[in-house]
Order: C-alpha cells, then structure tokens, then sequence
C-alpha cells in the first residue's frame, strides 16, 4: 500500500541527510521503537506521523542523544556516527525545535543563540557576531526577530524563530520540528512552512513531526508513519492521500470529515449581553461581548489565541467576574456575587471542558476517579453520609465513564499525568458530558490529542447538541470550528467581529476576521 | 544630635559589620543564580570561621587559617552539591541539614582540641588580619570632612573588607560579560535551555556552588580572625540567614547586594551602639533595628517596592527529559 521505496529514485545521487538502520529502543517492558529504518533524503522536508505514544519522540531524541538506543545505528551523510549526547548531535549538524522550547525567557534573543555556542570566554566578541550572523539569516529566510527583545516579550511565533535561528546559527544542515505549529496561528504557521521550503531549497533537510495531516499534505516530500513504535511506511506525499495515511496511523479506517445532521436549534439557551472583563492588571479583556446560542447548537468561536476567548470561557463558567448580562435559559447568572463561581454554575447546568485539561481541568497527581468526581464531588451519589464520601461509589462511576469513553487503560486508580493527553481530554469531556447540563461550554477540545480521540471527542460533542443542548465551542484550530460549528462567531481584541454560517464562508474570510479586518471590509 | 566624629564611626563599623555580610551574600548569589537555593551559608560560613581560627591558632598564620576555612567550608558546599545536583534530593533540607552538621561539628571539634568550651584560642598578631592603613591616611588625615572618611572610614580595614568590596564589580562582570557568567544564569532560568545546547548542567551548577564555598570561606574567615580574635561558638549568629535576606533584597544582583548588605550593616551597627533610639515623640526599641532586615525582606518578597523574581529553576533539581 503506497509504501513503495523511495531509496530506489535517490540511491543514485548524493548520499541520504539521515538514514537510521534497525534503531529499538525499550523503557523496561515497553517497547518505544521497533526496528525503525528509514531514510531521509537530503535537500527534502520529511514528515513523520503517528499517534501521541507511537514513538515519534523517542525515534528524534535518539537521533538528538538524549537516549541511547538499544540496537541500531545511525548514518549522518554516508558515515555511521555515534551520538551519545546533545554536543555530538549538534557537531553532526543536527538541529532541533522542541515543542516546548528550550529558551532563557530573561534573556534577549542574541543571548539564547550564542548559549552554548559561543567564542571565547568573553559574550561581547559572540554577540557582535550573532548579530551579524542574524541579520544575514533574517534577509535570506524571512527569519526576522528584533535581536535585542527579551524572549518573554515575544510572541510564541517568534520564539519559534529564534529556536530555528539557534539551529542554524550552530551550522545545523538536518532541522528537526517536533509538533512546531500546536501553538501558532494559521498565519504563523503559514509562515514557518515558507520558512522551512526557503530552508529546504537553500539545501537544508528538514524532519517535520505532527500529527497533523493537512500540515504533511501541504509541506513534505514523503512521510513516514509510525504506530505503536514502529514504521509502517514511508511514502512519497504526492502519492497519498490523508485518508490513507489517517489509516495507517491508527491501524483502521478513519473519518476524517464529522459527521452530523443540519442543526435543528430550539430555544435560546444562553444570551449574553455587553459582557465585560478586566485581568488583574486592569487591561480590559472583554470589551462588550454579546451573542445567544440556542438549544441544539454548537456556536464556535475562532481566533488568534489571547484574543479574549479565554476570558470568555472563564467568565461563563464562573471562574473570572466581569460586569454584563448573562442570562441561562432567561434566568440571569450573577456575575459579581456570591453565586459567581464554578460550582455554581455548574448547579445552574453548564459544563466547562477547559482550554488547558492539565491546570485547570485535572489535578495531574490525583487518581483518575478522584479526578472523575472533581466540581460534582458534593453530588448526592458521590456521598455515603452527611460527611463520608463514597468512594467506591466514585470508583465505579469512573470506571463506567472509562467504558462509555473508551479511555485507555481503563484504571480508574491510575494517576491523570500517567495518561496519554487524549486519554486525559477524554477522563474531563467525559466527567463534563455525562452530568447532561444544558450548556457545555468546551476550549480546544482537541490540542494535544491524537487523532482517533479527536474522532471520539468530535462525536461526543455532536451528540450533545443533538440532545437538545447548546455548545460553545472555543478552538484556535480553524479546521475543528469549520467542521463541528453551526455558527462561527470571530474574536478578535475581546470583541465579537462578526459571525458567519460555516457553508457560507471560507479560511480566506474567517482569517481576515481574526486578523481585526472589519466584516464589511473583508 | 550626632556629630560628625560619631557619624564616621558609625559608617566605619557598618563597613566592618556589612564585609561578612557582602561575602555571604555574594557567596549565595552565584549558587542560587545556577539554580541551587543555599540556605547553608550559616553553617559554611560557621565551620569557615573555627576552622580559620583553628588553623591559625595552631599555625601561627592567618594566611594559613584562611586557607583551612576556605577548604572546610568548600567540603560543606560540596556536600551540599552532592545532595541536591548529583542526587537531586530536597535543597532546603540538605541546606538546614548542613547548618545543624556545622553548629555541633564546630563545638565538638572545639572542645575536644582545645578544651575551652568550644572557643579558639585568643589569635594574637600574625595570627590575625591586622588593619591595613592606606597610603596618606596619616598625613591626609586632618583635612576637614574629607580626611577622616579617607583615614578612618576608608582606610584601616583589614585585607577581606577591600576583597568583599572589590568582589562585587567582579561578580557583576563575571556574569553578564563572560561565557560562564551567561551559562550560570541560564542554567538558573532554564536548565533545559543550557542541557540542549550541548553543555553540562552538572558541571556548571558544581562550579557555582563551588564559588558559594569559597565565598562563604572567606566570610567564615573574615568573622574569626579579622572582625574577632578567635572563634566563639554559634558566631555567625544568624548572619548568613541575613545575607539570604540581603540576597532577596538585591534581587540577586551584584551591585544591590552590595547596597543591601550596607543597608543591614547599619542597621547592625546602630543596634549596637544605641540600646534604643529616642525620636522625641517615639522610642524605637533595639530589637525593632535588629528585626528590620527581615521585615524589608519580607515587604519587597511582598512585592511592595518592586518585584524580586528569584531564578526560575531555583530549588528544582534537573531532571533530563525527552
């Protein structure tokens, strides 16, 4: 199936970037990587894909020495090359771009790009090249950063340059991404990929890591797909298809597109009117935002993140005041009061997924059933008297929940930070859901969660509006707002731009809107 | 009111008082700047200081001393090293746990060599730091105004004072000019950060706890056999819990450090000399001037006159992750 070899092409010219030969890698009983070979060619952007757990991340911190494989050897440009730590990765002019980056946040950006590389014992001689070396890098990559900005003054897409400036300031000829756009916007994205082709066609060879499928449509030369630690294929992206490769990642077919029946909405669940919400440091947040989502309804809303969305979540479910009106089924919600807090509206019957599962949505040390029973723990079937909670009772709810949602492993006694992040965002839809409430408000249900748990995730939320509930739905992912909401409501500086009917618009117009380009205008 | 005469004492014993302060202080500053809180500078400095005196006492040479209370205070700062680099354990406890070894290993050891109760023998002569006396300091000295402050408060310290004062522009170009001094502060704000780069967080946070122990000698040093004539037990008497504070205060930079352990050096000094101070309208107990360094502390942890955002990674242990 499409895994027809590409070395037969390529063996003929120059010497492969990167071939890796039967790498195994084994955590005690777990096998992370089984026999992995592939070969990459040089001058290419190489994609690798697979479902979180499936051994991604091993496989590149093998080939950056942070682990030593068990088996195997890894060839650099023709020569077989040891790489038991950074220092060797980097010397074989490997580089490589965290998905959580590895940057002095007090530090400016020449700071960062000379650590570890730089000249001599004294900054002044490193810095005064670095910014030269900048500055060329910049003009011939669109790699443009101020030099002297502190890296916690920049945007998370800029901080992504400066890792890629740091990569090739150390001379880096292979470039690794690992997940590199779970934190950009479309546009910021849209950027990096031109930045890596610039990259590519300057001779440069790039290992892209996603689990994203549109991102290996539109950007690599081949891929490679890997489950459960090992390589099933590696194909030429010209000749596949995403459904294809959704197929071989999770080992069955996938439906990529959601799927669900026109909105049947009833009556208004929720309005909001002129909601208002200042942070801490008195910087308005929300300036004035009102919208209504009826019974049977998902209403998405898109933006660039930190454009209010959070606040906007956070107000509705009780945890941030502000000053406006929000009415639930045409009764009005305190705001301000004593009956502004989580555990009051969930009484009032809104459920809140929240944008972050692992601060605001698990306690990470906790059991999965204690986590189960969190925001409902006063629920009278959680007790077993005026002060004992039954906690079996809690254990085998947990342990239903897990069944209905197919959370794996089904250890209700497991610690949340033991499960893999889908398992994770399914444990809180899960807790949220199944409480029935009649406004699920939901932020980024999905980031971070492999591809088959989208799927479920997806389809949990389409059955609760056909149940008759209303949905809010909060995502950065303009493809998820696309396909799951009946409304789309843009955010943009704590403000509603305009809304839109998903089979009447398009990503062109939805992007000027979070752009701040004015409806009319766009 | 105060004269002029008395001012000029005043000052010169803030000075003497602030050294072992600055010491310290700095001697904390490069070890939690890498990342390795240090609330053992009591017990380094402590075991400095009898080890100094010990060593002086039984040699005849304050030179000698400094070297034994620097090397004692190094093997602490080591054990520490060891606790909470190689081993990752708890930096709070290994710091309380190297105090207590230091309070009663300094009275035994004491006691044991030399039988008077835990105290050295009384350091005479070559035995001491003995004060310098700058150039002209005798000539200049009648000079109104300006002559005393040269002859009196800047002239007439002993060796360490100008070594302390002359260590913070040193520290401060250490760290923001030099590869080394850029590694240590990243290695304190993300440890990660320095791990991928391809160098070693272990070695550089050794290094710098290293420093801490040759810091924390000199001050342990400088308190028995320059500020005192001989070891008495419990000396340090909370100074470098104070220092910990003056530390926070200069929100872990040099040259604040310098003003803040000044500032607690006053204060120090005036607690001595005057048993209270009388504003006419209000007496201001000796124990308020004693408690004030850690009620500053706490207002400016507080956040009242600017934040002080200690290192990041400060107290964590590296762990490498994927």
């Amino acid at each position: 199936m499409g895994g027809a070899d590409i070395s037969g092409r390529q063996a003929s010219a120059a010497p492969f970037a990167i071939e890796l030969r039967g790498i195994s890698k084994a955590f005690g009983p777990v096998q992370a990587n089984k026999d992995i070979s592939i070969q990459v060619a040089k001058g290419s952007i190489h994609g690798i894909i697979g479902e979180n757990g499936a051994g991604k991340s091993t496989l590149m911190s093998i080939l950056y020495g942070f682990y030593k494989a068990d088996a195997g050897e890894i060839v650099i440009d023709g020569r077989v090359t040891s790489i038991p730590d950074s220092q060797s990765a980097i010397r074989a002019g490997i580089g490589m771009v965290f998905q959580h980056f590895k940057l002095v946040q007090n530090f400016t950006v020449l700071e960062n790009v000379i650590l570890g590389a730089e000249e001599g014992g004294m900054l002044a001689p490193s810095l005064a090249k670095a910014r030269k070396v900048l500055a060329d890098l910049a003009r011939e990559y669109e790699l443009d950063v101020d030099p002297d900005a502190l890296i916690e003054d920049l945007s998370v897409g800029h901080q992504q340059r400066v890792e890629i400036l740091k990569a090739l300031y150390r001379q880096a000829d292979i470039l690794i991404l690992d997940e590199p756009t779970g934190v950009l916007t479309p546009a910021e994205a849209d950027h990096l990929f031109r930045i890596l082709k610039g990259l590519r066609d300057q001779g440069k060879t790039i290992i892209l890591i996603t689990h994203k499928l549109r991102e290996i449509m539109e950007t690599t030369d081949t891929v490679s797909v890997m489950r459960r630690g090992t390589m099933v294929a590696t194909v030429r992206t010209a000749e596949t298809s995403p459904e294809e490769l959704a197929e071989l990642m999770v080992g069955r077919k996938v439906l990529l597109q959601v799927e669900k029946k026109p909105a049947t909405p009833g009556q208004t669940v929720l309005e909001v009117e002129n909601l208002r919400v200042r942070d801490p440091q008195g910087v308005e947040r929300l300036k004035g935002i009102s919208l209504t989502i009826r019974a049977g309804e998902i209403l998405g809303i898109a933006g660039v993140a930190g454009n209010g969305q959070s606040e906007l979540l956070e107000v509705l479910g009780g945890i941030a005041r502000g000053t406006g009106t929000i009415r639930l089924n045409g009764r009005e919600l305190d705001l301000t009061g004593r009956h502004s807090d989580g555990q009051s509206r969930r009484a009032d019957g809104i459920a809140h997924v929240p944008e972050d599962r692992q601060v605001l949505g698990l306690i990470m040390d906790f059991t999965a059933w204690e986590n189960v029973a969190f925001g409902y723990h006063h629920a009278p079937e959680y007790q077993k008297s005026a002060l004992l909670m039954d906690n079996d009772a809690i254990r085998a709810d947990c342990e239903k929940k897990m069944a209905t949602f197919d959370v794996r492993p089904p250890i209700p006694t497991l610690a949340a930070k033991n499960f893999s992040g889908g398992n994770q965002q399914k444990i809180v839809v899960a807790r949220e859901i199944e409480r029935n409430p009649d406004l699920l408000l939901v932020g980024q249900p999905t980031r971070g969660v492999d591809i088959g748990a989208i799927e479920f995730i997806h389809k949990q939320i389409v059955a609760l509006r056909d149940a008759g509930k209303a949905v809010l739905l909060v995502s950065v992912e303009l493809d998820e707002i696309m396909s799951l909401a009946d409304r789309i409501a843009v955010m943009f500086d704590g403000r509603i731009m305009g809304e839109r009917l998903p089979d009447q618009t398009n990503e062109r117009e939805l992007g000027l809107l979070m752009a701040g380009v004015s409806g009319e205008a766009a | 009111m105060m004269d002029f005469a008395a001012l000029i004492q005043l000052l010169d014993s803030t000075v003497r008082l602030a050294t072992p302060l600055l010491l310290a202080c700095l001697a904390g500053l490069y070890s939690e700047r890498s990342g390795v809180f240090d609330i053992g500078l009591e017990g380094k400095m402590l075991i400095a200081a009898f080890a100094s005196a010990a060593a002086a006492a039984a040699t005849g040479s304050v030179w000698l001393g400094l070297l034994a209370g620097i090397f004692a205070s190094l093997m602490l700062a080591g054990l520490h090293g060891l606790a909470s680099i190689t081993f990752r354990g708890n930096q709070l406890i290994s710091g309380v746990a190297i105090n207590f070894l230091a309070s009663g290993l300094t009275v035994l050891l004491g006691q044991k060599w030399f039988g008077l109760g835990g105290r050295t023998p009384s350091l005479e002569g070559a035995a001491r730091f003995e004060p310098i006396t700058l150039p002209f300091a005798g000539s200049l000295a009648p000079v109104p105004v300006l002559g005393p402050i040269y002859s009196e408060l800047i002239s007439g310290h002993s060796i360490l004072v100008y070594v302390a004062i002359a260590l913070v522009p040193a520290s401060a170009w250490l760290l923001y000019r030099t590869r080394f001094g850029l590694r240590l502060r990243a290695v304190g704000e993300n440890p990660a950060a320095v791990d991928t780069a391809g160098v070693s967080v272990t070695g550089i946070r050794y290094a710098a706890v290293a420093i801490t122990g040759i810091l924390c000698g000199l001050a342990g040093a400088y308190l028995s056999t320059a500020l005192a004539a001989g070891f008495g037990r419990e000396m340090t008497a909370g100074k470098g819990f104070i220092a910990l504070a003056a530390l926070i205060f200069a929100k872990w930079r040099p040259w604040y450090a310098l003003a803040a352990c000044m500032l607690f050096g006053l204060l120090e000094a005036v607690s001595i000399r005057y048993q209270s101070i009388d504003l006419g309208f209000v007496m201001i107990p000796v124990q308020f001037t004693q408690a004030l360094p850690y009620i500053l502390t706490v207002v400016i942890l507080a956040g009242f006159i600017g934040k002080a955002v200690p290192p990041r990674a400060g107290g964590e242990p590296y762990v490498k992750e994927r």
